[in-house]
């Protein structure tokens, strides 16, 4: 492996969320009955024309900016040819030549800039559905379903770089609100592009494509297996061909797609059914304006108002709805007493929410949106712990409950009797109980076995099933076992 | 001049299975058209200014991001050499 270097770029198609196909009035929503988000324009009846929507020229400028792309005043819709019973016309309206953006760049979390090449819009293709005898399914709900592709600049090094690259990309692309990303649905789709060659040559090796790739992770996998298979050709003195390869999920490999020996030759040239497209300064501005907060941005907020550290900085960006959850938490706990110090609460409800939320999410198998714990609720309950009301431990039961049930902490508090010991007269009768029924444990502390508290402690929160306030606990019984 | 190749080119990329008569006769057909259109070489134009659609060039069409239901699916299905009704029917093709 130290022999060569890994040269990798990846294509993103991304689905953009409006309402409207890109060149048509057709609904784009995922799901409906086949063929009946269809009309003339889509279908490609004889004599209709395109007619482009805004929105997706506003969303393309959107992400144009948010990779820090160089915005054309002036692009070009291309037609792109080939025959397949996906593509109702024989031809697929992109951008060639002059794209609507280019020449952008990603940060890796690692800082590393991976270069953007391009950012064009373009027209989904139908979906087929393959039969077990010898024919396809057609369905053109999807045709005409604008499109975003955002292609890298070969600048990856490496599987695991391409995994961050498109984590990144995804959390850009949601942040900015253009589209679900949901590869589930096909919503955002990826193929790699991967050479080899000798370490520190200045010349590419032959790149093969892969495609069919369903998840991050198989990006990911298929890489390693595919630059094991070149490294292996190449060393048993072979040549890499040029083509497409498609990855087998299941059997973990690549396979050559023999169907598309022969180069494509897609004959584009100028759209003449469509406009140049024309940008002024106001449009780009207006987008500008209109700008959410992106991930980076998020991150330095995070560190230089909130105090938080890198690391938990970049849990809490990793979805822009639980940035703004953990803003909202913070908020409402200030609300609550504002003589409160921002940065020791900030750290707390990191912790809340990257440990017990996503640790309770991630073993559901869930999404943030699935957490319906509101930011108030949330805040309560923090507020509870912080003025000892609860203890940390009931403070887990009591979340637990909340996110099960949705009811608010006062309300699960006062329903199982939560309530946190703090009367130390109360306490104090624990304590004797205990002591009284471990003599044993009183003399070894009496000997200087000092650890043996602890074991004292577990048993009073026993009986008092985890209400006691513990650091009073812990002060209660040092006085008793020294007076003894 | 054309080549019965670039007919089969062609013809590929087009997914059309043409039999050799077929191949003298479009490359006849192409062949005229081509030299029909080189005619324009023989304009000079030189002196002649870019070509501009004054007025249209910085002028977009474009139409706002609203659903209308256009109930096609009828006119698709009728439209098509084979259904089930719902999907059309195709010889399955798989890349």
């Amino acid at each position: 492996m130290d022999k060569y270097d890994i040269v990798i770029g990846l294509e993103v198609h991304i689905q953009l969320n409006t309402n409207t196909k890109i060149f048509c009035n057709c609904s784009t929503k995922f799901g409906d009955e086949p063929n009946t988000n269809v009309c003339p324009v889509c279908t490609a009846m004889p004599g209709v024309l395109p007619v482009l929507n805004k929105k997706v020229v506003d969303y393309a400028i959107k992400v144009g900016l948010g990779l820090n792309c160089s915005i054309n005043k002036l692009s070009v819709f291309s037609r792109k040819q080939y025959f397949y019973p996906d593509l109702p016309k024989n031809y697929q309206i992109s951008q060639y030549d002059k794209p609507i953006c280019e020449n952008g760049y990603i940060n890796l979390s690692n800082g590393k800039k991976i270069g953007i090449t391009r950012a064009h819009i373009e027209e989904d293709a139908g979906k087929l559905i393959h039969l077990a005898g010898d024919e396809s399914l057609v369905d053109y709900n999807r045709t005409g379903v604008p499109l975003i592709e955002i292609v890298s600049e070969p600048d990856i090094t490496s599987p695991s770089e391409s995994y961050d690259y498109l984590v990144r990309l995804k959390q850009l692309i949601k942040y900015l609100g253009v589209s679900d990303c949901n590869m589930e649905e096909g919503s955002l789709r990826c193929d790699a592009n991967i050479s080899i060659k000798p370490r520190g040559s200045r010349l590419f090796g032959t790149k093969t494509e892969i495609k069919n790739l369903n998840s991050f992770k198989a990006v990911e996998k298929s890489l390693e297996y595919e630059i094991n298979r070149h490294i292996e050709v190449i060393e048993e003195g072979n040549k890499i061909i040029q083509e497409t390869r498609l990855w087998d999920d299941k059997k973990g490999i690549t396979v050559s797609m023999r169907s598309k020996e022969e180069a494509n030759d897609y004959r584009y040239f100028p759209e003449p059914d469509l406009r140049n497209l024309v940008l002024d300064d106001e449009w780009i501005e207006n987008i500008k304006k209109d700008m959410p907060l992106l991930p980076d941005e998020r991150l330095k907020i995070l560190m230089e108002d909130y105090d938080l550290s890198n690391y938990d900085a970049n849990v809490l960006i990793l979805e822009k709805s639980l940035v703004e959850y953990f803003e909202e938490i913070v908020g409402c706990i200030l609300d609550l007493d504002e003589n409160l110090d921002k940065k020791t609460v900030s750290k707390q409800v990191s912790n809340w929410l990257s440990v017990e939320l996503l640790g309770k999410l991630n073993k559901d198998n869930k999404k943030i949106e699935d957490n319906k714990i509101s930011a108030k609720d949330f805040a309560k309950l923090i507020f509870l712990l912080n003025n000892n009301t609860i203890s940390g431990k009931i403070g887990k039961i009591v979340f637990e409950e909340m996110y099960n049930s949705c009811k608010s902490p006062d309300e699960i508090i006062k329903e199982k009797n939560l309530v946190q010991i703090t009367d130390s007269k109360e306490i104090e009768k624990f304590v004797l109980e205990v002591l009284d029924n471990n003599p044993k444990s009183v003399s070894d502390y009496k000997a200087g076995k000092v650890k043996i508290i602890g074991f004292l402690v577990g048993q009073i929160m026993q009986k008092t099933k985890g209400k006691a306030n513990p650091s009073l606990v812990n002060q209660l019984l040092k006085a008793k076992l020294d007076a003894k | 001049m054309l080549t019965i190749k670039d007919v089969e080119k062609v013809a590929s990329l087009a997914r059309l299975k043409l039999t050799d008569k077929e191949k003298e006769m479009f490359l006849t057909q192409l062949d005229n058209i081509l030299s029909y259109i080189e005619k324009l070489n023989e304009i000079k134009t030189d002196d002649v200014l870019e070509f501009k659609m004054e007025g249209f060039d910085n002028q977009n069409f474009m139409r706002p991001d609203e659903v209308k239901n256009y109930n096609f699916h009828e006119d698709l299905m009728k439209n098509a050499p084979s259904t089930d009704g719902k999907f059309l029917k195709v010889k399955k093709v798989i890349e």
